[in-house]
């Protein structure tokens, strides 16, 4: 199977990606990721052509630092081989393309809903009739939780099957946010609106997203941007990561009872996000990053107080940590508690965190890197434990990482570009175009494509959150747990419900 | 317990201790004020991501406002947009900003209901409901309760079970898949009940009002209580916002 190499932002012509017949594409796909940890499949999805589906896969390489682009046609009516049979990493790939299209698959092993997305093939469907595995057992019970959970968080539903209080399975029922951002991101036309969308794509992950499409639209309209506005985007991207990390450890804490915990990483994080909004109005970064610009320029004022925020930041936050992770009760809870093994982490194709926390150094900003990271010389964060525990762990150590990077980026800021910003908003996309953008946001590998028609206009707009890798890892990491432990579970992954359902 | 001890003494006291008048740090965007210098408004109004933005007279609507500045960049003689966060009301037409209109935004007592002085006027316990948030907003409403924000210091908390709150905190545009949902938390409320829409999404549907994925009926028929635009709403919004509902000035 012939396939394209492209490099990370890069566009190319559609018709240059080879297209293969079903079976060699399916074939010529798993043997591509075959027994190589370096690859793994960062998106499949399909796209209507006239009367067929043309399905596109982008399998990441990361020691060559490429993705390999390959194409197939199928009719809609189809009755497919699964790749999932094969290789799990195209697990919920398929079933997206299952629900969307109708294809259907002979041996897929779970072939489940995924959003009910309103352009779902079948409309008779909804969140009620999802189904889910059952088990007709006198000693084991089912427990149910949400969609609307007891915290202040957003909605999805857990189906837990127990036995006493112990997790034999569970199954996540996902799609209560779904928006129909993808969707929008065609209908809306204007610059701005588009860098709205995607920056309520996850509001959690605003950087990350709206880095993701902000490359992507570059690519597509052929511009090149100077310093200034990769050196925000570099720097924005590691404040992000610094100020959620921080926060989720506070919910960690939260979750096993350590009050001190909790409030000190919850007010931690406070400065950080209020310098989000001493550099661009907004705590969660919204307006920050534009497509072909920086509507704030960084300025010496902003950096030193950035050097102030995080002096006053690092010793309180080394005493907690260092306390919190030193405490018999707290490493009770969170040490072998959630675990994956290297195996599962590497079937199911987990990214960022979710994989780094167990030996895979699986890290956009090393593996295909973008702004200013060759630079930094970035090392991936690695543990090898996959457990809370693990995951905590990194947490700490790339709050760390990022608060050093952050200190060095400061040191030179790049001169002021001037833009004009409605002459960019009208610069023409080129035509028949495809683009894939991916960045390292904090939760894992964030994936935007887009594909353009003959008259520049986007004719599709593909988002993927490293959450649709990941939901699958959690839901298989509380086997065997106690069911009060998943709390924990959740938050150590904290994934995202919205990224996910788009 | 020694070490958990110097901690504490380290952290000193952390909260703000009046969240009412507390200026915020840095450019943050609250009340906008529309002078009558001259601008293309047509332009404005075409640049606006939401059509917050309307002409003759020339207006901003922050229940549909992102908050993402352009206007205001583009013509800074003709908006400016001030750092003042309480910008709550139980009138929805209030958060619609004329030229020339400088008057704070509040909740017009005159205009709220009897029972949720005296129910709700020294405590409020809220079920939260995202029904399409990105999860800012809820990031938000979860940051008033930090020490910092310290919103329980006024009895005002969110709580797990419906039929412990005294209302509902919706955030998003409302999907379609969440709307069910939705409807059978704010029923399992009992009643007096309020509705608070947080945020422009919820308040609007914000960008994603046009998208098929979106069902706001249960608006049609729920009148809410307390408007908090903001994307996300800011900390200090949602709590003078609240207090401003349950509290009758005096
Ligand atoms: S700040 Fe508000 S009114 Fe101005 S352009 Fe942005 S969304 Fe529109």
């Amino acid at each position: 199977m012939n396939y394209l190499s492209i490099k990370n932002h890069q566009s190319v012509p559609v018709d240059t990606i080879p297209e293969s017949e079903y079976h060699s594409f399916l074939i010529g796909n798993i043997k591509l990721m075959e027994g190589n940890v370096d690859r793994h499949c960062v998106n499949y999805f399909g796209m209507r052509d006239g009367k067929d589906i043309r399905l596109f896969c982008c399998v990441a390489d990361d020691s060559a630092h490429t993705i390999m682009l390959t194409s197939c046609r199928v009719d809609a009516k189809s009755n497919l081989e699964s790749f999932s049979a094969l290789n799990l990493n195209f697990e919920k790939f398929e079933r997206e393309i299952h629900e969307n299209f109708g294809i259907s698959y002979s041996n897929h092993p779970w072939l489940k809903p995924v959003r009910y997305s309103t352009s779902r093939s079948d409309a008779g469907s909804g969140m009620m009739t999802y189904p889910f595995f059952g088990i007709d057992s006198e000693e084991l019970h089912e427990v149910g939780v949400g969609p609307v959970h007891a915290g202040v968080i957003e909605p999805g539903h857990f189906r837990f099957i127990c036995n006493g209080e112990q997790i034999l399975h569970l199954e996540i029922q996902l799609g209560y946010q779904h928006r129909g951002v993808e969707q929008l991101f065609l209908e809306k036309k204007k610059l701005l609106q588009r860098a709205t969308l995607a920056e309520n794509i996850a509001g959690d992950s605003v950087i990350g997203h709206t880095t993701a499409f902000s490359y992507l639209w570059e690519s597509l309209a052929g511009l090149e941007v100077s310093d200034d506005v990769l050196f925000a985007r570099t720097l924005a991207q590691e404040i992000e990561r610094t100020a959620i990390h921080t926060g989720d450890l506070s919910a960690i804490c939260t979750d096993i009872a350590y009050q001190l915990g909790s409030s000190v990483f919850g007010r931690l994080r406070t400065p950080v996000i209020n310098y989000f909004q001493e550099w661009c109005g907004n705590r969660l970064s919204k307006s920050l990053i534009r497509p072909g610009r920086t509507p704030y320029p960084y300025t010496e004022y902003l950096a030193g107080r950035l050097i102030e925020v995080f002096d006053a930041f690092e010793p309180d936050f080394d005493e907690m940590i260092e306390q919190t992770l030193k405490l018999p009760s707290v490493l009770s809870r969170l040490e072998r508690t959630g675990v994956l093994t290297y195996q599962q982490v590497l079937e199911i194709g987990t990214v960022g965190m979710s994989a780094r926390m167990h030996s895979l150094e699986r890290d956009i900003r090393t593996s295909h890197p973008y702004g200013l990271y060759p630079l930094l010389d970035h090392n991936p964060i690695v543990k090898h434990h996959g457990d809370v525990h693990s995951r905590a762990r990194i947490r700490r150590e790339e709050v760390k990482q990022s608060i050093s990077y952050l200190r060095s980026l400061v040191t030179k800021i790049p001169n002021e570009t001037h833009y004009d910003p409605t002459a960019i908003s009208n610069m023409p996309l080129k035509p028949d175009t495809f683009a894939l953008s991916m960045t390292e946001g904090w939760r894992g590998e964030i994936c935007h494509v887009a594909i353009t028609d003959s008259r520049g206009e986007l004719a599709l707009y593909k988002i993927k959150d490293p959450s649709f890798h990941n939901w699958l890892a959690l839901a298989l990491s509380v086997r065997n747990n106690e069911i009060s432990d998943f709390p924990i579970c959740n938050k150590s992954f904290d994934l995202s419900y919205c990224g996910h359902d788009l | 317990m020694f070490e958990n001890l110097k901690i504490m003494y380290h952290q000193g006291k952390q909260y703000i201790p009046d969240v009412t008048s507390v200026e915020v740090p840095g450019i943050f965007r609250g009340r906008p004020v529309i002078t009558s210098a001259p601008a293309d408004e047509v332009f404005l109004r075409d640049l606006c991501p939401t059509n917050a933005i309307s002409l003759a007279p020339f207006s901003i609507d922050l229940g549909k406002c992102t908050f993402c500045g352009e206007c205001a960049r583009a013509f800074p003689d003709k908006i400016r947009f001030t750092k003042e966060y309480k910008i709550s009301t139980n009138i929805r037409e209030r958060l619609v900003i004329r030229e020339g209109d400088i008057n704070t935004i509040e909740v017009d007592s005159t205009r709220v209901r009897k029972e949720i002085h005296s129910f709700f006027g020294g405590s409020l316990k809220l079920r939260q409901v995202s029904a399409g948030g990105d999860n800012s907003v809820e990031w938000e409403l979860n940051a008033c309760s930090n020490v910092n924000f310290d919103m329980g210091r006024f009895g005002i908390e969110f709580v797990a079970s419906p039929r412990h709150a005294d209302g509902i905190v919706i955030t998003g545009p409302i999907t379609v898949n969440m709307a069910e949902a939705l409807q059978i938390t704010y029923d399992a409320i009992p009643e007096p009940k309020i509705i608070i829409l947080a945020g422009t999404d919820a308040i609007s549907g914000g960008i994603f009002l046009d998208s098929p994925a979106i069902d706001r009926r249960f608006l049609d028929t729920h009148k809410p209580d307390l408007y908090i635009p903001g994307n996300p709403v800011h900390p200090l919004t949602f709590i003078n916002g609240v207090l401003g509902l349950i509290r009758k000035r005096k």
